[in-house]
C-alpha cells in the first residue's frame, strides 16, 4: 500500500506542479489486490477540466510500475479543501498560492474577505474576486507588499 | 420511481447546461475583467455540473452525455425558460443570475438529503460550489442595487421583466407527489417558498423592490418542452461543432 501511495505521490496536479494528487486529497480510496489496483478519485470542482487528464496520469504511473490500474471517479467522499495535507498546504504557499483556510471556519462567507499573503505574510489583504484563473482559486490584493496573489478557495 | 427521477435529473441538468452556455457568452464581453472571469468560471461550473448529472442519467439507461446534450431539439429540453432568455445587458444577466442561483443553491441543499444516494452525494458537492455563485450575485445586487439612480433603475426594470420567468423555475412536475413521498426531492412549492424569503431578505438591503409576486402570472412550459423562440438558436450554436462529426474522438 505504501508503495502504491509512493507511486501516486509522483503524480502532480497539472496546474500546480508542486502538489501531488495525494496531498491535494483527490485520491479517496486505494485497494490493492495482487497486481490490480483499484483507485477512487474525486474532482476538486465538479467542472474541473483536468479530471480526465489526472485519471490518465494515475493509470500511466501505475502501469509503468507493472500494476493493472482500475481508476473510477466518485462523489462518495466529496473533495473539500480540508483534505489538502499539511505538506500540500506548505507546498502551495511556497509556490506562491495562499493555502485555503480551514473549511470548518467557513460558515460565513466573510472569511473570504481577507487572506494571508503568501509572499509577505501580510493580513491587510482584500478579496478582488472569488473567481480566478482556475475554478479552485480566488484573486486577492495585498496592501502590505502591493502585489496581487491567489488563494486556493475553501470549499 | 424511475420516470420521476429521470424527469427531475433532466430538468436539473438542462438548467445547468443552458445557463452555463448563456454565461459563457459573457466571455470576452464582461463589463470589467473580473466579471468576465466570474461569468466564465460560473459557466465552467454549470456545464461541468450538467455533465455529472447527465452521467447519472446514463447510469439509469439514458444515452451518453454528449448525445443527450448535443442532439436533442428544443422541445426535448426540460430547462425553465428563464435560463434560455438572451443575456441582454449586464443588468438583466445579473438579475437572472441572482434569481436563478438563489433557487439553485436551495435546491441542491434540499437534494443533499435525497433518498436517491448518488444524487445526494453529487448535491453535497455542488452546493458548496454554488455558495460562490450566490456570493457573487448577492455582492453585486447589494452594491448596484443601492448605488446610482441608473444602476437601481436598470436592475429594477430587469427584476420586473425577469420575475414571471423566475416563478417558472418552480413549474410543478407531473411527479411532484411521488418525488416528495419517496423523499427524492422536497418539491417545487416548498422550494419556491424558501426562495422568496431568501431573495426578499437580500432585496430588502437595497433600493430594489420585489414586485408583488402574487399578482404575477408565472411563465410555465419549459419543463414540458414548450420553450421560447430563443432556445433552438442557442442549441444550434452550441452543437454546431459536434454535429459536423458526431463520431469524432475528442
Amino acid at each position: 500500500m505504501n508503495k502504491i501511495l509512493h507511486i501516486l505521490e509522483t503524480v502532480k496536479d497539472p496546474e500546480i506542479p508542486v502538489l501531488s494528487l495525494v496531498d491535494l486529497g483527490v485520491i479517496t480510496d486505494v485497494v490493492v489486490d495482487g497486481d490490480t489496483v483499484l483507485v477512487k478519485m474525486t474532482p476538486t470542482f465538479v467542472g474541473c477540466p483536468a479530471m480526465d487528464y489526472m485519471k490518465a496520469e494515475v493509470e500511466t504511473a501505475l502501469q509503468q510500475h507493472g500494476y493493472k490500474p482500475h481508476v473510477t471517479i466518485s462523489f462518495e467522499k466529496p473533495w473539500s479543501s480540508d483534505l489538502i495535507s499539511e505538506k500540500g498546504k506548505a507546498a502551495l504557499k511556497k509556490y506562491g498560492l495562499a493555502p485555503p483556510p480551514d473549511n470548518k471556519l467557513f460558515t460565513d462567507l466573510e472569511i473570504l474577505e481577507t487572506a494571508t499573503c503568501p509572499r509577505c505574510n501580510g493580513t491587510n489583504t482584500e478579496l478582488k474576486t472569488p473567481f480566478g484563473p482556475t475554478l479552485c482559486r480566488a484573486l486577492y490584493y495585498c496592501h502590505s507588499c502591493k502585489e496581487a496573489f491567489e488563494q486556493f478557495k475553501p470549499v | 420511481m424511475s420516470l420521476a427521477l429521470k424527469e427531475l435529473l433532466y430538468k436539473l441538468a438542462d438548467d445547468q447546461l443552458i445557463l452555463g452556455h448563456r454565461n459563457s457568452e459573457w466571455t470576452g464581453f464582461g463589463p470589467l475583467l473580473e466579471e468576465d472571469i466570474a461569468f466564465s468560471s460560473m459557466a465552467q461550473d454549470k456545464v461541468g455540473q450538467s455533465l455529472a448529472l447527465y452521467t447519472l442519467l446514463q447510469t439509469l439507461g439514458e444515452s451518453d452525455p454528449d448525445t443527450v446534450a448535443f442532439t436533442r431539439n428544443a422541445n426535448q429540453f426540460h430547462n425553465c425558460i428563464l435560463v434560455e432568455l438572451p443575456n441582454q445587458e449586464y443588468d438583466f444577466s445579473l438579475i437572472r443570475h441572482f434569481l436563478f442561483d438563489t433557487a439553485e443553491a436551495l435546491r441542491f441543499e434540499a437534494l443533499s438529503n435525497s433518498s436517491y444516494e448518488p444524487l445526494a452525494q453529487l448535491a453535497r458537492k455542488i452546493r458548496g460550489e454554488l455558495r460562490y455563485h450566490t456570493l457573487h450575485a448577492n455582492t453585486w445586487i447589494k452594491q448596484l442595487g443601492s448605488a446610482t439612480e441608473e444602476s437601481i433603475t436598470r436592475l429594477q426594470n430587469s427584476l420586473v421583466v425577469a420575475m414571471p420567468y423566475a416563478l417558472g423555475i418552480f413549474e410543478p412536475s407531473p411527479y411532484e407527489a411521488e418525488l416528495i413521498s419517496e423523499k427524492i426531492f422536497s418539491g417545487e412549492a416548498d422550494l419556491q417558498k424558501k426562495w422568496l424569503e431568501k431573495i426578499e431578505a437580500t432585496l430588502n438591503q437595497t433600493h430594489l423592490h420585489l414586485p408583488d409576486w402574487k399578482t404575477i402570472i408565472p411563465v410555465y412550459g419549459g419543463r414540458t418542452g414548450k420553450h421560447s423562440e430563443h432556445l433552438q438558436p442557442l442549441l444550434d450554436e452550441m452543437s454546431e461543432v459536434f454535429r459536423i462529426d458526431p463520431s469524432a474522438e475528442w
